[in-house]
């Protein structure tokens, strides 16, 4: 690689310039909303949008996990915080799990019309999930499984198969067939082959598809208040009932928290797994 | 090559397993699909094709519910914005995106650091981020109040409670969010670009705008399937954005199909109605999909 | 040890590609036998399908005097060491031995004596805690070959196993599994599309294309008495010349061949060609004559010697490569490195043609 001296030109310069615009663009929104939450109310009203606090006070804080008003109940963001995570870890793990066995099939043990049945699983991912909101509430309803966590559980499962096993499939396929084959002549059978020879070569795909998943699925809406918008809503559907309530005061430190609050988890995920997000994201993605 | 069922039957047991095994495991998969996807879509396309209002009745009405929604002015409306924040969206998406994708590739010292702060909106929820736009863009208080203190005492901005110009607003949260992730794509494609080739044409004294518009940027057509790909899927879907940025409004100045589909079946009770809503949203992405796949692969196909 | 007989083996694809129409092989026990072709000739599936990796189509496989058709890979006896070598990446080269092993549950000490052994005969014991990424190519051919020993199966089954190594590893490789060979009397399925690999390795050679073996026999009768023209273009290298032209009488009971160089007919005599070549006098025939039967004067016995326009030379070292032209197709000579001979000259050329052999340009079949 020849060594470009990048030197100091007028075109570098505003090169960064432009790029450090684009930066303050993304990041501005973050800034407010923290600077937001950690003003008290009356600092809000008087001052300006991006002014830091004069005050500085996490009262705001307090009051979105422990004590504002959602619906009827005054406890804060912190119930639904944990329906969240009750919801969000059974549903990454149980969809990740089954699409390794389902990418692990459509890889190396393909059979007569595997492949189409591939292609019907994808067209999943297209739909807009409004089609299928209102025989999944009927179904749920009589199962009674209606404003459950179980119920929101497995509703992220059966639609979230499709993209587990495309990224599944898609890494499985870089697995050289010679290496089945050769546990095959060993003796091994289908199960052993997964066990001892490709799910230890799977590290890589499972740390992407659990971020992916756990984005996803935390972040989720349209399931969440389709289907358990009721106490055990995860927290999207509560942080929206909290910003738009229009009875009383309106808090809007309280309302910034409690954002901050709903994306910590996924913001967390990104900021140590950031590259994997990525490459989850361009993989399931350039397939597409 | 996987063991494919030929003329001699496997007797023995390992051999039936491996061959009914992979069968058996995938099949769950596929019978939820076919249920959950498949046959959901029908029983909501019969649904559509019904009187139902509260609860699902079975007296079939033919087309009349969606006779009743194209009747519906909020139909309408629901279905401009879609056309107006879609186009929009995916239009300011893909220059913003492309254009930073651009800017990162020439070898840029903070790289790594830059594409993490473009790219971090796509980590957060739709919620968080139209309740994060709802408050810069608060008429009184957000961004207008900003720029009156700066000095400029007539300077208003309430497009968040203006009918006509609410829709933008939502355009706004949706560029800043996605447009990270429009980028990262267009930079894995901008690193695909054979380096010869540029080589090449600046051996041939082309300067480097022309070898982007003429060279790269045809290159990445693959790239600009993909996007477009993902952000009509996304528009068409808008849901949890504009739920938590304006919740349609003021009024329904801001709707979109999602939105009305959700409030006529879960809260007006009219199920036969959303349904339709529901299967309009389908066929739209349907209409844009297929084509886009359709031409996507004829043209890969003709790039070998 | 076993023997392994293929009867009419036919494989047909699910997309109506028939890529074997019909194999018949049989080796007896401690036979070598290699599957030698281009590629798509078919060889690998033949391995696949006496390995139990793909099914048949019809026909049947007896691995001793079993018929194994019905039976996966694991029960048939049989390992296989393939061109990638298909190490496991996450064991360690002794687990990578152990797994066949401890599938048919073998009790541990015995596995540690069968590793022990193995690693022994390919000197791999320093490297058994090794993963396979750590390891060189060669070393990890050992390896691959260790994991089939252990098992002591009937059967040895080799997927083009030098492919992925530089030629020098190969010469040395391809050494070490003749010499396994004798010292077990293994009975082993070799395929390659490396010809010198089948004449220097194989008992026996089944030269294959499009599905069809082309010949099957020893290394010397294929490379002596080839069948056809593509089983006596492939043996050998440099490849065997062909001269198409017309067979004429001779001496009254002898045929020659009329062999033209620039505007000279010289008429080649076959004094070997038995009487059945007679029949071909006056018609056209593609004659085939290895390049090492075309020499410098004093390198052998000949028939006759022609002076030739030598249009090309190639040094390789132990021979010089010339380069002719007769009947208007490119032949190749070899000759002494220090005879004299120059691009652009005549030298005289000597022709052996005892060991000649005629095809017939239609069908492509030997004739004489």
């Amino acid at each position: 690689m020849h060594a470009d001296a990048q030197r100091l030109t007028l075109g570098r310069v505003a090169l960064y310039a432009l790029l450090v615009l684009f930066a303050l663009y993304y990041l501005t929104p973050l800034y407010v909303v923290l600077t937001t939450s950690l003003k008290p109310m009356d600092e809000v009203r008087a001052g300006n949008l991006i002014a830091l606090p004069q005050t500085w006070t996490i009262e705001a804080w307090h009051r979105a996990w422990n004590g504002a008003c959602i619906g009827v109940d005054c406890n804060g963001l912190r119930p639904y915080f944990w329906n969240s995570v009750r919801m969000v870890v059974p549903s990454v793990l149980i969809s990740t799990f089954i699409g390794a066995l389902n990418g692990y099939v459509l890889a190396h043990w393909r059979f007569r019309g595997s492949e189409i049945l591939f292609t019907a699983l994808l067209v999943g991912c297209f739909i807009p999930f409004q089609v299928v909101l209102l025989p999944m509430a009927r179904l749920l309803g009589i199962f009674g499984l209606a404003n459950t966590t179980a119920g929101l559980i497995f509703v992220h499962v059966v639609y979230g198969l499709a993209f587990t096993t495309l990224f599944f499939r898609n890494f499985y396929i870089s697995v050289p067939e010679e290496l089945i084959k050769a546990a095959r002549v060993d003796g091994a059978g289908f199960f052993l082959i997964f066990r001892k020879v490709v799910l230890p070569l799977s590290g890589p795909i499972f740390v992407v598809c659990i971020i992916w998943q756990f984005t996803q699925i935390w972040n989720d809406f349209l399931f969440g208040v389709a289907f358990n918008g009721g106490q055990q809503a995860p927290i999207t559907v509560a942080l929206n009932n909290l910003v738009n309530t229009s009875t009383g005061v309106k808090e809007y430190n309280v309302d910034m928290a409690a954002a901050v609050i709903a994306a910590l988890p996924t913001l967390f995920v990104y900021i140590v797994a950031g590259r994997y997000f990525v490459r989850g994201l361009t993989a399931g993605a350039v397939k597409g | 090559m996987s063991a494919v069922a030929s003329a001699i039957p496997p007797r023995s047991l390992r051999g039936l397993a491996d061959e009914w095994l992979p069968r058996i495991v995938l099949s769950p998969t596929l019978a939820m699909s076919l249920v959950f996807v498949y046959g959901f879509i029908v029983w909501t396309a019969y649904l559509s094709l019904t009187e139902s209002r509260m609860m699902p009745s079975f007296d079939f009405a033919g087309l009349a519910q969606y006779a009743r929604l194209f009747d519906n002015e909020r139909w309408w409306t629901s279905a401009k914005n879609l056309g107006i924040f879609g186009s929009l969206f995916i239009g300011i998406s893909v220059v913003l995106g492309l254009l930073i994708a651009i800017l990162l590739d020439q070898k840029i010292r903070t790289e790594g650091a830059l594409r993490a702060i473009y790219l971090y909106p796509m980590a957060l929820s739709f919620i968080v981020t139209g309740t994060a736009w709802k408050w810069i863009l608060n008429p009184g208080l957000g961004l207008e109040k900003l720029v009156r203190d700066w000095g400029y005492p007539n300077f208003t901005f309430d497009w968040l409670v203006n009918s006509n110009l609410s829709i933008y607003t939502v355009v706004i949260a949706g560029v800043w969010q996605s447009s990270g992730f429009v980028m990262a794509l267009f930079l894995a494609g901008l690193r695909g670009v054979d380096e010869e080739i540029i080589k090449a044409a600046q051996v041939d004294g082309a300067s480097l705008p022309r070898i982007y518009w003429k060279i790269v940027i045809p290159s990445l057509r693959p790239v600009f399937f993909s996007v477009l790909l993902i952000l009509s899927h996304i528009a068409i879907k808008s849901f949890d954005l504009v739920m938590a940025l304006t919740a349609g409004g003021p009024g329904n100045a801001s709707d979109v199909p999602a939105i009305f589909m959700y409030q006529f079946s879960f809260n007006r009770g009219q199920l036969g109605l959303g349904a339709a809503a529901a299967m309009m949203m389908l066929m739209t992405i349907v209409a844009v999909l297929v084509p886009l796949m359709y031409l996507e692969t004829r043209s890969a196909r003709s790039a070998r | 040890m076993a023997s392994l007989t293929l009867t009419n083996i036919r494989k047909v694809f699910p997309n109506g590609t028939e890529v074997l129409k019909g194999i018949d092989i049989g080796i007896g026990d401690g036979q070598f036998l290699i599957l030698v072709g281009g590629s798509g000739c078919g060889k690998s599936t033949v391995l696949n399908i006496i390995a139990g990796l793909e099914t048949l189509t019809s026909g049947e496989v007896k691995i001793g005097d079993r018929v194994v058709n019905a039976l996966p890979p694991k029960d048939r006896d049989i390992a296989m060491v393939f061109q990638s070598y298909a190490l496991y990446p996450s064991m360690s080269v002794r687990e990578n031995i152990a797994f066949g092993l401890s599938i048919r549950k073998v009790a541990k000490d015995e596995q540690e004596k069968i590793i022990g052994r193995v690693a022994d005969m390919l000197q791999i014991g320093h490297l058994l805690d090794r993963k396979p990424r750590q390891l060189s190519g060669g070393q990890r051919q050992r390896v691959a070959m260790a994991r089939a020993l252990a098992r002591q199966p009937s059967l040895f089954l080799f997927d083009e196993p030098l492919s992925n190594l530089d030629a020098k590893l190969r010469v040395e490789v391809r050494s070490e599994i003749k010499l396994m060979h004798h010292r077990l009397g293994a009975t082993i399925v070799y395929v390659t599309h490396d010809q010198i690999e089948a004449m220097t390795l194989g008992d026996r050679i089944a030269v294959m294309k499009d599905g069809v073996v082309q010949q099957f026999g020893s290394p010397q009768e294929i490379y002596d008495g080839p069948a056809n023209l593509f089983v006596a273009g492939f043996i050998g290298s440099p490849s065997m010349n062909f001269l198409k032209g017309k067979l004429v009488s001779s001496n009254g009971s002898g045929v020659s061949f009329e062999a033209v160089h620039q505007d000279r007919t010289v008429p080649l005599p076959l004094k070997s060609a038995p009487k059945s070549a007679r029949d071909w006098v006056g018609r056209e025939v593609i004659l085939g004559l290895r390049p090492e039967r075309i020499s410098n004067e004093d390198a052998h016995s000949y028939d006759i010697v022609v002076d030739c326009h030598i249009d090309l030379i190639e040094p390789t070292g132990p021979d010089t490569h010339v380069f002719t032209k007769l009947n208007g197709a490119k032949v190749c000579g070899r000759v002494h490195p220090r005879a004299p001979c120059f691009e652009g000259k005549s030298m005289p050329l000597a022709f052996d043609l005892s060991q000649a052999v005629l095809f017939d340009p239609k069908t492509e079949a030997r004739i004489a």
